[in-house]
């Protein structure tokens, strides 16, 4: 185990380094091969491809999908929607962008293999309007096996903890280090062009699930963030941070809803057997003014909805899977959406004894979790496409963020909801292909110090060294003077979010004073960061994530406090401002984190409708 | 749980250790088996289940909210997934659904495509595309104006 402290780092120098082997990576992989056909392209995965990030136990929809071959959609119908969805702020460029690519991306994963749901002639079974039903179990290996086709090295098991600048230009990426997680090896990529596809954020608030429940949040316990720290600390623009997501889930299981409301069409009532969300209109119209007429109603307000519902004493909220249940078919479909998507939601329905031909489900809010790809875009703040995009939106290449030669895909890049595995598949390759675009203009290969390499070496195992050192002072067990363990640093992070940032324990509410305190409680973390002790390899992983999730953390809570306003009722409430201010905050909220002075600066973008 | 493994059936083969993306199974260095090292941190995702060759893994669902009494068990083949689900009431329901059309290992480089050109790599097309958009070009917002 102290390997990676005493041996020789293992080095590889490369072209295009992709940082997470997800829907997103995996994409960039595969078109980074189509248009640089010489290129030494490795793939980094902290865990194995097959089944690693959101999509590890399969998807039962793809949710972006325009259709365009049959004249379902147009990329400015889709533009519309997620306008409307994330209330108001879009960078449409982004979004338009994916649309126009995304059908591509789903017609080759069918040529690969994957199942989709069709109708006699070929065509594609609409879940929704935006969403095909596809039997994904095997989603992600498919994923994963074109991806391994493509790149020259797919790296394992390995966690990256940071991101490299050059030597000579603190605004020029250079590569990435990181350790074997299973032997502990200190790796050192040294690359062209980095492309960041870490995924998102849950266990930033603490879970509704308790005890042996912790890891059962909707977004899996190992997206932790890293895509967010990573890019932060060296000091790329961010944006849209404090737009966290609340899903509305079956509860306990936290079963997606998406087949139930869109296919099966059930709906969901409060405990009178009222349809609160028609019931509850004309006050919600008072509170968000035209918000509340779009179609489909934003995914927030109809959190605000349920939220309120509950809030009033009108609950459970119950999702009325037995009345629209009348076949088989309908039931075996019920079925395979958590079979091949939430397996733990069918484990919950046989444990609960819940047929849901029978019996309704209780649906309930979610934790907040911050990612870019859902009905929520925080991330990275990036360059669009030369055609859609111009002045603060267009730097040359597409999907570059503000730091020269660092791309991002999927839950990394902010500004563009609604991407889902499809779209973050699709923007991946996009911006592969803006990081060949790059590699072609820029020959040189940035020079990397090996001072920095060392003194990063020494940080990075840091935890197995203080442990070592400080084990002796305590006979045995977790309490220890001056060592944090990860997970009681975790704990704490779940606790300050929950409690000052707007989680489920403080009916995701907040304010200026609670948003102060937060960060102060936080700036404490931060600190005490540097006694996180590490037993063995895997708390060492633990340690570098959690880490991760603060850094996420506290740009979360710092944009949150930035936007006075309650822009998405039913992610979060600003109470002390409470309504939707389109007068001051049309706007992004962007933020930039200066390693050097280690100062912070937010400011705002424009939102520029693209027609 | 989150997952548990029968001490009769594991081999220790590390099948479940290097497909777990958690990393929370591990191998007990004294017994030899396979065991989850780390219960409040496993999704549930049962990559573990599928991927264990001799069906020594099983998932008992989180204490904190699901009764004893259930068994959710998938037995994976290449081109299909058959699920068996024990009901709290005993009862059981089985179901099957197709994982994969053609086979594994099927998937080329997209390196054996014929090499784009210059002119192309300067485009906003992606590999290809337009073929595969199924529409004749890719829209740009000047040539999709609202009809
Ligand atoms: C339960 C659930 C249901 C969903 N349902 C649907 C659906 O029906 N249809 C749909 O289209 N989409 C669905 N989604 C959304 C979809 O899964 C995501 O939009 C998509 O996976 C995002 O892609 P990504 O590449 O950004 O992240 P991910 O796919 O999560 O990939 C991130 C990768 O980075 C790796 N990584 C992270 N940190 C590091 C590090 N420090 N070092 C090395 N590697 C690292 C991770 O292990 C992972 O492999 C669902 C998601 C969930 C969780
Ligand atoms: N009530 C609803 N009205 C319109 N769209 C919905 C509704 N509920 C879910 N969706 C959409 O259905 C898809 C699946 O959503 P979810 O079930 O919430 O998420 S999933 O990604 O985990 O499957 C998404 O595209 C989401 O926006």
């Amino acid at each position: 185990m102290e390997d990676g402290v005493r041996s020789a780092p293992q080095v590889v120098d490369c072209d295009v380094l992709i940082v997470g082997g997800g829907f997103a990576g995996c994409g960039a992989a595969f078109e980074a091969r189509y248009w640089g056909r010489d290129l030494k392209i490795v793939l980094v995965e902290k865990a194995a491809i097959e089944r690693s990030g959101a999509v590890a136990q399969g998807l039962s929809a793809i949710n972006c999908y325009m259709g365009m071959r049959w004249g379902e959609n147009r990329p400015e119908d889709f533009v519309k929607y997620v306008r409307n969805d994330l209330m108001g702020l879009s960078r449409e460029d982004l979004v338009y962008d994916v649309a126009r690519h995304v059908d591509s991306s789903v017609h080759l994963f069918e040529e690969w293999g994957l199942p989709i749901f069709t109708d006699p002639s070929g065509k594609y079974i609409r879940e929704g309007r935006w969403q095909v039903m596809i039997h994904g179990e095997s989603y992600k290996p498919i994923i994963a096996e074109a991806a391994r086709a493509a790149a020259s090295q797919v790296d394992e098991h390995v966690l990256i903890t940071h991101l490299l600048t050059s030597a000579d230009d603190p605004h020029r990426v250079a590569g990435a280090v990181g350790f074997s997680v299973r032997d502990g090896t200190f790796r050192v990529y040294r690359a062209r062009v980095v492309i960041v596809a870490a995924g998102g954020a849950s266990h930033l608030f603490r879970p509704r699930s308790a005890g042996e429940g912790w890891g059962r949040t909707w977004y899996p316990p190992w997206s932790t963030g890293s895509a967010y720290a990573l890019l932060i600390r060296i000091g790329a623009e961010m944006t849209q941070m404090e737009n966290r997501l609340v899903v509305t889930r079956f509860k306990d299981g936290y079963g997606p809803v998406g087949a139930f409301f869109l296919y099966l069409k059930a709906t969901a009532t409060n405990a009178a057997g009222e349809n609160y969300e028609v019931a509850r209109r004309p006050g919600l119209r008072e509170r968000v003014g035209a918000y509340a007429d779009a179609t489909p109603l934003p995914t927030c307000l109809r959190n605000d909805l349920m939220f309120r519902e509950i809030q009033e004493g009108r609950g459970p909220i119950l999702m009325h899977t037995e009345r629209v249940i009348d076949s088989p078919e309908k039931e075996t479909v019920a079925w395979e959406a958590f079979l091949n998507m939430t397996v733990g939601q069918a484990v919950t329905w046989a444990a609960q004894g819940t047929d849901p031909g029978k019996d309704p489900s209780e649906l309930i809010l979610s934790e907040p979790y911050v990612l870019g790809s859902h009905a929520v875009c925080a991330g990275a703040w990036a360059s669009g496409p030369a055609d859609l995009a111009s002045g603060e939106y267009q730097w040359g290449y597409n999907r570059m963020t503000s730091i020269t030669g660092l791309f991002g895909a999927g839950d990394t890049i902010g500004g563009s909801a609604h991407k889902f595995s499809s779209g973050s598949f699709t923007e991946g390759r996009l911006a592969a292909k803006g990081a060949i675009r790059f590699l072609t203009d820029h020959p040189e290969r940035p020079p990397v110090a090996d001072a920095a390499v060392e003194s990063m070496r020494s940080t990075i195992f840091a935890p197995l060294v203080r442990f070592l050192a400080a084990r002796p002072k305590i006979t045995t067990g977790s309490v220890h003077p001056e060592l944090l363990f990860p997970d009681q640093g975790l704990h704490r992070l779940e606790k300050i979010m929950d409690e000052y940032g707007g989680g489920v324990g403080s009916n995701y509410t907040t304010n200026d004073h609670l948003l102060a305190r937060g960060l102060a409680q936080l700036t404490h973390l931060k600190e005490d960061l540097g006694a996180i002790g590490a037993g063995d390899l895997h708390q060492l992983g633990r340690a570098w994530e959690l880490e991760h999730r603060v850094w996420t953390a506290e740009t979360v809570l710092r944009h949150t406090r930035f936007r006075t306003e309650t822009r998405w009722p039913g992610y979060y409430y600003r109470s002390d401002f409470p309504k939707v201010d389109d007068e001051h905050w049309h706007c992004f909220v962007n933020s930039v984190y200066d390693p050097a002075t280690r100062e912070w600066k937010l400011f705002t973008r424009p939102v520029r409708a693209l027609f | 749980m989150p997952t548990y493994v029968s001490p009769e059936k594991c081999k220790g083969c590390m099948q479940c250790v290097n497909i777990c993306p958690s990393d929370i199974m591990h191998i007990d260095p004294v017994e030899g088996r396979a065991y989850n090292i780390e219960p409040s941190m496993c999704w549930e995702c049962f990559a573990c289940v599928k991927a264990c060759p001799e069906g020594a893994i099983d998932v008992r669902g989180y204490a904190d909210f699901a009764p004893l009494g259930h068994r959710v068990v998938p037995n994976r083949t290449p081109d299909r997934i058959y699920w068996t689900i024990r009901m709290r009431d005993g009862s059981t329901k089985e179901f099957s659904f197709p994982v994969r059309r053609g086979k594994w290992g099927s998937i080329a480089s997209p390196a054996n495509e014929p090499a784009p050109d210059a002119e192309a790599v300067q485009s906003q097309l992606l590999s290809f595309e337009p073929d595969y958009l199924a529409v004749e070009v890719l829209p740009t917002i000047a040539s999709s104006a609202p009809t």
